[in-house]
């Protein structure tokens, strides 16, 4: 078949609409790191689901507690906000309303992920004092 | 210019899915993406639990009591339903990026050990918690 595409579009690798490769890809990374991270996280739920305020500041006061639960996060919002971003690309046709749902997603995503992160550090740091 | 060229006629179309039979795949493909939405507010309610023990014990033993609650046990119960179902599917989703497992009868039989991963781990892990006593 004949290659219309020229030696430097083939470098770039960026496909037809000149970008979305990175979007996808990442959307493949965050998949497979997610898959360890989030039967670790059933794995700490089921922990902490017995836990009073002491015992889960201990926990998450465990250097590797503390890292794999912020990675957790971290992976996992990323995942979300590509995942409802393709979502409202899919079924939301008006302009100002995708728009707005984008910024709302991505806004949710970074507000809620850095609450959260910033929880799990301060209290893995100070070990729960306030 | 003639009449012809300014009528707009309707163009082809593909056929709605309305029209089709469903299938085993099509339906855990939707679920991929329902669970997903719905993992969306699960992982905010569970980012919530970070934030609440971060602002002491009072909060922390107040969401606790929420997550423990009837209500907030049968959410759990769903998000735990969700979650191993979207990790499935996530996982053969992430086959047929490869090009491989995409014959119907391979997709059909991935759709089915989806479906049946969801169910058996979500049983499991419950049961798990109430050995422990973590109900």
């Amino acid at each position: 078949m004949t290659d219309f595409r020229t030696p430097r579009s083939r470098a770039q690798g960026l496909g037809a609409a000149g970008h979305g490769v990175g979007h996808w890809i990442s959307e493949r990374v965050s998949s497979v790191a997610l898959i360890p991270l989030v039967l670790w996280g059933v794995f700490a739920i089921l922990r902490l689901a017995r836990s009073d305020y002491e015992m889960a500041v201990a926990w998450l006061a465990s250097p590797v507690n503390a890292v794999l639960l912020a990675l957790l996060t971290v992976v996992s919002f990323m995942h979300m906000h590509s995942g409802m971003r393709v979502v409202v690309e899919d079924y939301i046709h008006r302009r100002i309303t995708k728009a707005g749902l984008l910024l709302l997603n991505l806004f949710v995503c970074a507000l809620f992920g850095a609450l959260a992160l910033f929880s799990i550090l301060k209290v893995a740091l100070s070990g729960g004092a306030y | 210019m003639s009449d012809v060229s300014k009528t707009i006629r309707a163009r082809p179309i593909s056929p709605h899915v309305q029209v089709w039979r469903w299938h085993l795949t099509a339906i855990t493909s939707i679920m991929h993406r329902i669970t997903g939405v719905a993992l969306y507010v699960g992982t905010l309610i569970l980012a919530g639990w970070t934030i609440a023990l971060a602002f002491g014990p009072e909060s922390y033993a107040a969401y606790m009591g929420l997550l423990g609650s009837p209500l907030g046990k049968l959410v759990l119960f769903g998000l735990s339903l969700a979650v191993f179902f979207h990790l499935a599917k996530g996982v053969q989703h992430l086959i047929w990026d490869t090009g491989l497992a995409l014959k119907v009868p391979t997709a059909n039989a991935g759709a089915v050990a989806t479906v049946a991963f969801a169910l058996v781990a979500t049983v499991v892990v419950w049961i798990i918690a109430a050995m422990t006593g973590a109900l």
